[in-house]
């Protein structure tokens, strides 16, 4: 092998090994502009802040996208990783849906303008924060898969955690609000968004066990 | 060249083509099938690597050959090749694991016998006993590899992607070196017994000059990395499901295994240094590829406890391993008698 190949080897490892790390610090930073998305709405409303968090989310989601496409197509055309290649396309492509919901919830909110009365606000910014603990965590994982596999079954173990007290919550959340005098439709109204919000830490469990397979493979 | 000794030469080229076609997938099958290298890429290191080794280290273990019969006719140096060639053929069509190296050496008893030299029974058992040792050498280099290798790359925490990357150049490397630990110990196999009745002069190229038996060697070699680049890309490609799906960490440790155990059964330097130290040396035996190969990945199956085993491949391996020299000694004793009596010619 010439040496001009030996380099070119190395460079496209690095500029993989980049982008993969890129697209996992898009997921986090947007795990922090869904969290203060949310909080500005629930203690200002839908003003101009609300907006540019919800357009940040909407920005990485994009960027995201565009480097999951390239880290596809890269191992792909060159057959990187070719044992493992098919376990980092699901992974990557679940996380990904993660910050699709992220900005479904956050567009959501900025459509409808759901009317949550203040008795209600603690609740929503609990499920909130157990969410983004969750999706925060299932980053922790994939990182950890890429460079310490062993390391992975600790963080998705916090994953699961996070998932159930988030089903806790909305459990509650749901129960006060339908044993509210509210009317039906703003009962209705209302549920739908914590069924939005949970669902991001029930699909994080999701992502978790699906890592913890291929965490098991890579250590074998 | 004279024709006659073209086509008495042919049998030991048949080998080497065989061995080429075969034995190049235990030293890049695993990386080719796991899609790590391409098979072009293998096939051109390959056949340059083993063409290196032959003429550069493949004194060694020719000498070992040399002593346990030393072929002085052309005509009788090309049906022990011949006769080595067909059991392979027939042991790889009947599906048994078959070794050049054991095939030569039962056709070189078989000549032995009908010429009347007595076979030096010691080098004979020490042959033997490499026989024996290699699989086991490389399943104990293999464990102690993997677990070395599987702790730094645990401690190094590198990028999935840079493991990959340095996984798919060591694997090259290794493949580089286990051609040239191929071509140093096996092409004695090939033209070995051609080298008491070697009918090249020396040759002065420039300041180089390249004796009788290296320039057989260079036919050897040449005629082994036909092998590869004609016949190796289905066996290279299928080598992956023969052994059952291992990682291409796995694959890496087998491959340099393997390479090792070659080397070390035919470095000439390596025994000089042992000698100097001391130490016991190891003899310059010929040895099986595959063999080493399966010992290896063995060894590491082993490791991970043996669940990846099938041992009735394992049984077949062992039963190719009597069946191969007796087969050729027999064909060489049978082939040499019709040599002798139906076409005139003088075999010892």
């Amino acid at each position: 092998m010439s040496r001009m190949k030996k380099f070119r080897l190395f460079g496209r490892t690095r500029q993989l090994e980049g982008q993969i790390d890129d697209f996992l610090d898009k997921l986090s930073e947007s795990t922090v502009m869904f969290r203060l998305g949310v909080r500005t709405y629930l203690n200002e409303g839908a003003n101009g802040e609300f907006e540019q968090k919800l357009m940040a989310v909407n920005a990485l989601e994009s960027d995201a996208d565009t480097l999951r496409r390239n880290i596809e197509k890269e191992l792909y055309t060159h057959t990187l990783i070719p044992d493992a290649r098919g376990d980092v396309l699901g992974l990557i492509e679940t996380l990904d849906h993660v910050m699709n919901l992220f900005e479904g919830v956050l567009w959501a909110i900025s459509i409808e303008k759901p009317d949550i009365p203040e008795e209600f606000t603690p609740g929503f910014k609990k499920l909130t924060d157990m969410v983004v603990q969750a999706a925060d965590a299932l980053v922790l994982a994939a990182r950890a898969f890429f460079r310490t596999p062993h390391a992975v079954a600790g963080h998705n173990h916090k994953v699961i955690i996070y998932e159930k007290e988030a089903d806790k919550i909305s459990t509650r959340l749901k129960r006060d609000i339908f044993g509210s005098d509210l009317d039906l439709a703003h009962k209705m109204h209302l549920r739908n968004f914590v069924e939005q919000i949970d669902n991001v830490a029930d699909w994080a469990e999701d992502v978790a066990d699906r890592l913890a397979i291929y965490a098991i493979k890579r250590t074998v | 060249m004279e024709l006659s000794i073209l086509i008495f030469l042919s049998s030991g080229l048949f080998l080497g083509w065989a061995l080429g076609a075969n034995d190049a997938a235990n030293v890049f099958g695993t990386a080719v099938g796991t899609r790590m290298v391409s098979w072009i890429m293998a096939a051109v290191i390959c056949s340059i690597f083993v063409v290196l080794g032959a003429v550069i280290s493949g004194a060694g273990t020719s000498h070992t050959l040399g002593k346990l019969g030393a072929i002085t006719a052309l005509p009788g140096a090309f049906m022990t090749a011949l006769a080595a060639a067909i059991s392979v053929y027939v042991m790889t069509k009947a599906g048994l694991a078959v070794s050049t190296s054991q095939a030569i050496v039962g056709g070189i008893i078989g000549w032995n016998l009908f010429s009347g030299q007595p076979t030096d029974t010691k080098i004979l058992l020490t042959i033997a006993s490499t026989w024996l040792i290699c699989p086991v050498l490389a399943a104990v280099i293999a464990v102690i590899l993997y677990k070395a290798l599987r702790v730094t790359l645990r401690h190094a925490q590198l990028h999935l992607v840079r493991t990959d990357a340095y996984l798919r150049l060591g694997l090259l490397l290794a493949g580089a070196f286990g051609a040239y630990a191929l071509g140093a110990n096996n092409i004695a196999n090939v033209v070995g017994v051609f080298i008491p009745a070697s009918p090249f002069p020396e040759l002065r190229l420039g300041g180089l000059t390249f004796s009788s038996t290296q320039q057989l060697f260079l036919f050897g070699g040449l005629a082994i990395a036909a092998g590869v680049l004609t016949y190796s890309k289905r066996v290279m490609m299928t080598v992956g499901g023969g052994l059952g799906r291992i990682s291409p960490t796995a694959a890496f440790v087998a491959v340099v295994s393997h390479s090792i155990v070659l080397f070390a059964f035919a470095s000439r330097g390596l025994e000089a240094w042992l000698l100097e130290m001391g130490l016991p040396t190891i003899p310059l035996v010929p040895v099986s590829s595959s063999q080493a190969v399966v010992g290896a990945v063995v060894g590491i199956a082993i490791l991970q406890g043996a669940a990846g085993i099938r041992w009735r491949v394992l049984g077949t391996i062992v039963l190719g391993w009597m069946a191969t020299p007796v087969l050729a000694g027999v064909i060489c004793f049978l082939g040499l008698y019709f040599l002798q009596n139906v076409f005139t010619q003088k075999v010892f």
